[in-house]
């Protein structure tokens, strides 16, 4: 019996348990009245019932698919004659990999007699252990069913019962995103401790020169690899300060136009168009810059004299301010629209103009605000991948020259992943030191925004 | 001081008369025919009336009635608002507030207003006084500037509660004090009318009281028009009452006669609480 129809009786049992927990209860409250007799309306007995039927079954099984493999592996190995058992681990499990892909395939029958053994034996633990499980399940979804239905009387908190298991699905749906993010960050950093076993720290860290070409075989001829970090802060921060530059001011203006002197109706034709701009893909802003951008911010400094690499760190930063000037933009507006409009009309009535107002007065109230969006649109460009990736290459340059090409934290740890690696190597665990140093500055920038944000609310609200 | 009534337009102040005196007084500012719009709704009906010097007048009447619109109409607010329309005649010192060339914001510096909600600035205790000052250029260096912030915060008895912290946040006062301070921020600019809505609505009894005797001590040199809801307020800090009702001006007096003897019978009812 395969796991969809295991699955699928259960569900069957569910819904069967509802309707006889809601019924019983029908019925011991005295039919037509029954809900002014019962503690709890009807459904909720019946829900009642269904928990008790299908939760507890549904853990057995979630429980049995997390260890099936582990199970049945263990299973097949203690099958095995002695001398393949004393393999060592690499070869005997290359052994147990095929005795899996064979298992899988109907006919199929091994040549080696060993392995043909084993995969019948798989085979068998296989069938065994799906009948005895969906054995359990059934067992255990009549149990419950049993039990709660004897629970079910006009007194019986049924309501209370069913909301604290629903409290409980709430807080485990928030869990799993934490758990989520503490399993990535814990996988991160071990990968970037393995790294930095083969690298030193300070290195990393201060080393000015980033050239991540190392060995793949060990018979190659190849360098070792630099690894210092410095000149990918410097291009990621170069391009961030540049898209900052085209974003703030632009994203800053737009939104006090569109909160404070455009109508209703202007308002209602421009955020949209705004929000369509946030919409676009970040690839197709990428080849924007590459295609368009580049060659026009080459062709102007050259016209000016200037010797300007193709793929420019200005380009790039160019492009990802316009991509982040509706996020600004629309934060900003949420911000100036969220101050209370007795403080505009209190700076009005002193007889200060809306150009007065919204410097001295609105602009100030709502910097907490304004100040939230900005680091979270510094966060967005310090993380951003694909514009970099296709327009501010990947020479690895530390310059402040925003002619030059730079490359950026997020590229080199695209270039370190794609095509085949091997994963033992400094080359490709740099990856995720560089991912780990990425995180970390995200996630100080957030907390000091935070910090600022409260700190300034605490005074002035 | 003596009433001068020979001049209708652009009676200098020192020619008022004190408050408690009855004499006929010079009109600061003269409601005609006025009538105001909200898109469809006519908030304010032909309303006339005349406001003179020295005189705290209170407008009353049910919640809905075109109080706080009229207010609003005499500092030219409601043109900030999307679909409000004004008609008729408002003349401040003879001068008429809505023709063209008069500029608003020049209007706002001469009649200040305080509104329902105390909405210090989030700004210092001192900035907030000092913003109004600071955006008309009243001061031309540091010293007067810390002057004027002085005297506007002695003037509304505040200066003694906040001299050693006239730097931290204006928000941070009690109710009561950031209302004051909103009025010191107003008198600071030297208005000749301060607009007052509902200003102790939403105070406790004691900064009420307060606020009520500051009303008595700056009507010595303010015209002042305050909306209320508590006709206790309109008898204790008014010397005349105009009762609204459905947009329309239904009655205006001395505070005592329409008090003890109202001419109209919509008055009546509302006073004695049958209405509103």
């Amino acid at each position: 019996m395969n796991m969809t129809t295991v699955v699928l009786l259960l569900s069957g049992v569910g819904i069967a348990a509802f309707y006889a927990g809601r019924s019983r209860a029908l019925r011991l409250g005295g039919g037509i009245d029954a809900a002014r007799h019962l503690h709890s309306l009807p459904g909720y007995y019946g829900y009642f019932v269904a928990i008790w039927a299908t939760l507890p079954a549904a853990f057995v099984l979630l429980g049995w698919l997390l260890v099936r493999e582990r199970l049945l592996i263990a299973w097949v190995v203690t099958g095995l004659p002695e001398s393949i058992r004393e393999l060592p681990p690499g070869q005997l499990d290359l052994l147990l990999n095929n005795v899996l892909n064979l298992a899988v395939l109907p006919d199929a029958v091994a040549a080696d007699p060993v392995i043909a053994a084993a995969t019948e034996h798989y085979r068998a633990a296989v069938e065994i252990s799906q009948w005895s499980v969906a054995v359990a399940v059934g067992a255990l979804a009549m149990l419950g069913t049993w039990l709660a239905l004897r629970l079910v009387r006009p007194g019986f908190r049924a309501r209370n019962r069913v909301e604290a298991v629903i409290s409980r699905f709430l807080v485990a749906a928030s869990s799993i995103a934490i758990l989520t993010t503490i399993g990535i960050v814990l996988s991160v950093l071990f990968e970037a401790l393995r790294f930095f076993e083969q690298v030193p720290l300070h290195e990393f860290l201060f080393g000015t020169s980033w050239s991540p070409q190392t060995a793949i075989r060990d018979d190659q001829v190849g360098s070792s690899g630099s690894f210092g970090i410095a000149p990918l802060l410097a291009g990621t921060l170069l391009i961030t300060l540049i898209s900052m530059l085209i974003a703030l001011p632009i994203g800053l203006m737009s939104a006090v136009f569109t909160a404070e002197y455009s109508t209703s109706r202007i308002r209602g034709v421009v955020k949209p168009l705004l929000e369509v701009l946030a919409g676009i893909p970040t690839v197709v802003y990428g080849f924007f810059a590459v295609l368009s951008v580049a060659p026009w911010v080459r062709g102007l400094g050259e016209a000016l004299g200037l010797d300007v690499a193709s793929e420019s760190a200005l380009a790039a930063g160019l492009v990802m301010g316009v991509m982040i000037i509706p996020l600004i933009s629309s934060l900003a507006d949420d911000a100036i629209r969220a101050v209370p409009d007795s403080l505009r009309e209190g700076a009005t009535a002193l007889g200060a103009t809306r150009y007065e107002t919204i410097v001295g007065i609105i602009l100030p109230a709502a910097m907490p605000g304004i100040a939230g969006g900005v680091l979270l649109a510094v966060s967005r460009a310090i993380g951003e991948t694909m514009i970099v990736v296709m327009a501010a290459g990947l020479a690895a340059n530390l310059t402040a020259n925003p002619l030059e090409a730079v490359t950026t934290v997020t590229v080199q740890i695209v270039t370190l992943l794609v095509g085949d690696q091997e994963f033992e190597s400094a080359k490709t665990l740099a990856a995720f030191a560089l991912g780990l140093m990425l995180f970390v500055i995200t996630m100080l920038l957030n907390v000091l925004g935070l910090t600022f944000v409260r700190r300034y609310r605490e005074r002035y609200e | 001081m003596t009433a001068s009534t020979d001049e209708t337009g652009a009676g200098p102040r020192e020619a008022t008369t004190g408050p408690t005196a009855d004499a006929i007084r010079e009109t600061c500012i003269a409601i005609r025919e006025l009538d105001a719009w909200y898109g469809d709704i006519h908030a304010l009906r032909s309303i006339s009336l005349d406001i003179a010097y020295g005189e705290v007048i209170a407008l009353i009447g049910p919640s809905g009635c075109g109080k706080t619109t009229l207010l609003r109409c005499l500092n030219r607010l409601n043109d900030e608002v999307e679909g409000a329309r004004v008609a008729g005649s408002v003349r401040l010192d003879g001068q008429e507030i809505y023709a063209r060339p008069v500029d608003p914001v020049a209007l706002r510096a001469r009649v200040g207003m305080v509104f329902q909600k105390p909405n210090p600035f989030p700004k210092s205790i001192y900035d907030n006084v000092a913003y109004g000052p600071r955006i008309h250029g009243l001061a031309t260096d540091r010293a007067q500037l810390d002057d004027i912030v002085h005297v506007s915060l002695e003037r509304v008895g505040l200066l003694k509660e906040v001299r050693d912290r006239l730097d931290e946040p204006g928000t941070d006062l009690s109710g009561g004090q950031q209302q004051r301070l909103c009025i010191a921020r107003t008198i600071a600019v030297g208005p000749e009318v301060i607009l007052m809505d509902e200003p102790c609505s939403a105070l406790d009894p004691i900064a009420t009281a307060r606020i009520e005797d500051l009303i008595d001590e700056l009507a010595e040199d303010y015209v002042i028009v305050i909306v209320t809801h508590s006709m206790q307020q309109a008898a204790r800090v008014s010397s005349r009452v105009a009762y609204l009702n459905h947009g329309s001006l239904i009655e205006v007096g001395e505070t005592n006669r329409i008090f003890t003897n109202p001419q109209h019978k919509l008055t009546e009812d509302y006073i004695t609480g049958r209405i509103g």
